[in-house]
């Protein structure tokens, strides 16, 4: 994409540097107005309708608990019951979501059997394995516990044995997600290596998916130069750490990070969300006209400033996530192909707005998110616009073209800023093989790719439909030369035959 | 210009300079030392190659398939889209003839523009058609479109720098030198153009911000 707008670029900046000296432009970002919104194909910000809307706030008190939850970090949802790991209180609530606008509290797990030390210290982040096993972050005890679903210890994971390890390092093991095999990845504070990995019966086996290390060509130079003294002064290569992982319904994990430059960013040397596989690789797709890392515009409004942190991601059943920005207090929603479905939220004290999110969880379409300064949980439902929007990709996915479309066509009738439902329209009436309206759908929104597969199948279908036209026209166009020069030849032959200039002399 | 206005207005001549234009853009050498010495171009055909270089420029715009250049038109100014041509033109017309001139160049201010503008011929011989054609093809098979787009480009460049050769006389070292040295000459141009501009804004800045004053002490 970028390729394209640099041909604007490059053909404006001749201009730019003369328009600088005679028009001061006041550069100026656009305040966000709505509070959903997405960014169209030039990066500009398109004020949406609602996409969610908060069901309920659930606060301590809502759940009826004695002792007021405390800097909570963890959840997880596992069928229709949700964790909160309640860290501030060393213990992990257990609630049972009703409806969207009720969650009661089941039980209070603060200890469990078969263990000297049977209590949590600062307990991150529980999985819970498809066995019903529970997996839980004691960080404060450096360890990964594994308890069966009646809390009865089954065993532990502690700090990995390698050498490449720190050995005064403490262990701090941080988030965690569980394979269907129950193998464990988890992440710890001061460990950049990656993801941790053990097998199920406990053994460490390695570290995988380490982020891209970036750095400087010319800090590369000037450390070539250093002495060890300046060396060490120098801020060391090394990958960044993952903030949380998550592991979606086909056993990828997702990892987000937020400790990222602006500058990385942009020049897609850095990943703030990375989906992972066995291998360790990133097979996340990012064929969206802007990168997956939330807000495009960074500039500082109401004191934040600087790219989206993000502390975690949900995936959906149909990929797409939702990643949940700390620094801004938003929610950016992706679809399979890393374009922005919404992005919502802000910082500030009312519903549906955030101080300090930290985790986020589904149930279907409903989404869960905490904050650990609030000590609260909101539950978000999809708004008729956005259940619009998934029903239309869940009917293009199921195949269903034609109902897709109209689905496609009722979101563009509440939303005539938003690109996905014009690229929506396109690509079903593309699979219903209607190519020349496709196209009008595609070109309104400069989605070429689409275009293109649209206009290779209508041009097709029109040297088919045209061929005996096409065919005379070839032939006229050589024919009529080749008989003009023929015909031409043959007068000249006369002009010039013998028999004739005898005759005039 | 001073030739078409003294003599009566020769439809012939104009048109001839003109197809003498595709005549320089396959043989440059030739073509452009003829240009001046034999004045087989004119001013008025120069003139109108470059409207046209101009008026393909716009329409490239509007007419070029948004696969390969998708324009903001919020944000488009038509008359500073026009100067990245017209702009950098004067500036290398000036700053070649203020240079070539005082190191024995033969070409005049007149003849080294007229000479430019010929030069350009073969961006609109070869943007306006691959314009046409690009709204043919699909993504895939556009990577012509780019490579054209820029052998148009280098193909400027090269006929305009063999054009100063020929019509300065000068040789192919001294040619490349005086090249580098009239782009040095540009940026010097512009530097003191920024310098002028602020410097005016400054000064007009200082009467508004006097006359404000004066105005709330009122």
């Amino acid at each position: 994409m970028t390729k394209k707008r640099i041909l604007a670029a490059v053909a404006a900046s001749a201009v730019c540097l003369f328009t600088t000296v005679l028009m001061p432009s006041v550069a100026y970002a656009k305040e966000n107005d709505s509070y959903t919104y997405n960014i169209d194909y030039w990066g500009d910000v398109q004020d949406s309708p609602d996409f969610y809307t908060v069901s309920s706030v659930f606060t301590s008190s809502d759940l009826g608990l004695d002792v007021k939850m405390k800097s909570p970090e963890g959840l997880f949802m596992y069928g229709d019951l949700l964790y909160v790991c309640d860290t501030g209180n060393n213990r992990i609530l257990e609630l049972k979501r009703e409806s969207s606008e009720k969650l009661t509290l089941q039980r209070i797990i603060d200890s469990f059997q078969g263990a000297d030390n049977n209590t949590f210290s600062g307990p991150t982040d529980v999985a819970i394995s498809e066995e019903g096993n529970f997996f839980i972050a004691d960080k404060g005890n450096a360890r990964v516990l594994k308890l069966d679903k009646d809390l009865n210890y089954l065993m532990e994971f502690n700090k990995p044995e390698d050498n490449t390890l720190d050995k005064d390092l403490t262990f701090q093991p941080s988030k965690l997600a569980i394979d269907t095999a129950e193998r464990v990845y988890c992440i710890a504070s001061g460990i950049n290596k990656g993801m941790i990995k053990y097998e199920s019966d406990g053994t460490f086996s390695g570290f995988v998916g380490a982020t891209k290390v970036t750095f400087d060509f010319a800090d590369y130079i000037w450390k070539k130069f250093a002495t060890q003294a300046q060396r060490a002064q120098m801020e060391s290569f090394v990958p960044t750490e993952y903030d949380n992982i998550y592991m979606d319904y086909e056993g990828f994990v997702y990892a987000c990070t937020g400790a990222v430059t602006r500058e990385d960013l942009r020049a897609d040397k850095a990943d703030a969300v990375r989906k992972i596989n066995l291998m360790g690789n990133d097979i996340l797709v990012r064929n969206g006209e802007w990168g997956v890392y939330g807000d495009i515009h960074m500039g500082s409004g109401g004191g934040y400033e600087g790219p989206s942190y993000f502390s975690d991601v949900t995936v959906f059943e149909n990929d797409i996530y939702i990643c949940l920005d700390r620094n801004r207090g938003r929610l950016f929603g992706y679809d399979d192909q890393g374009r922005m479905v919404f992005a919502c939220g802000s910082n500030g004290n009312m519903d549906g707005y955030f101080r300090r999110p930290v985790a986020i969880e589904h149930y279907g379409y409903d989404v869960y998110v905490l904050d650990t300064l609030d000590c609260a949980i909101t539950g978000f439902v999809p708004t008729e616009f956005g259940s619009l929007v998934y029903q239309a990709m869940d009917q293009f996915d199921q195949g269903d073209y034609e109902a897709s479309g109209a689905s496609w066509q009722r979101v563009m009738d509440l939303n005539g800023n938003y690109d996905l439902a014009y690229i929506g329209i396109g690509r079903a009436l593309l699979r219903q093989e209607r190519y020349k309206e496709a196209m009008e759908y595609f070109e309104v929104k400069y989605d070429d790719e689409n275009y293109s597969k649209a206009f290779k199948q209508y041009r097709k279908e029109w040297v088919e439909d045209h061929i005996g036209i096409i065919v005379a026209v070839i032939l006229v166009l050589f024919l009529v030369p080749l008989g003009i020069g023929r015909i031409k030849a043959i007068r000249h032959e006369i002009d010039t035959a013998d028999i004739f200039r005898y005759g005039q002399q | 210009m001073t030739e078409a206005r003294t003599r009566k207005w020769n439809w012939a001549k104009y048109w001839d300079s003109l197809r003498f234009a595709l005549y320089c853009m396959t043989h440059p050498l030739d073509g452009f030392w003829d240009l001046t010495h034999e004045k087989r171009g004119t001013m008025a055909a120069a003139n109108t190659i470059l409207i046209v270089t101009l008026i393909v420029r716009i329409m490239k715009l509007r007419y070029t398939s948004f696969l390969f250049l998708t324009v903001y038109w919020e944000e488009l100014n038509i008359f500073l889209y026009l100067a990245s041509i017209v702009f950098p033109l004067a500036l290398w017309v000036v700053g070649n003839w203020g240079l070539t001139t005082l190191f024995d160049g033969k070409g005049r201010l007149g003849q080294v523009y007229m000479a430019t503008c010929y030069g350009m011929t073969p961006y609109p011989v070869i943007q306006l058609p691959l314009m046409i054609i690009s709204n043919f093809v699909t993504i895939e098979e556009g990577q012509f479109y780019s490579v054209l787009s820029v052998i148009s480009l280098i193909y400027c460049a090269l006929l305009i720098i063999a054009a100063m050769g020929q019509i300065h006389e000068f040789s192919g070292g001294k040619n490349l030198l005086f090249t580098v040295a009239t782009l040095f000459a540009m940026l010097v141009m512009i530097f003191i153009l920024m310098i002028f501009f602020s410097m005016i804004s400054q000064g007009v800045m200082y009467f508004v911000s006097l006359a404000r004053e004066f105005m709330f002490r009122i």
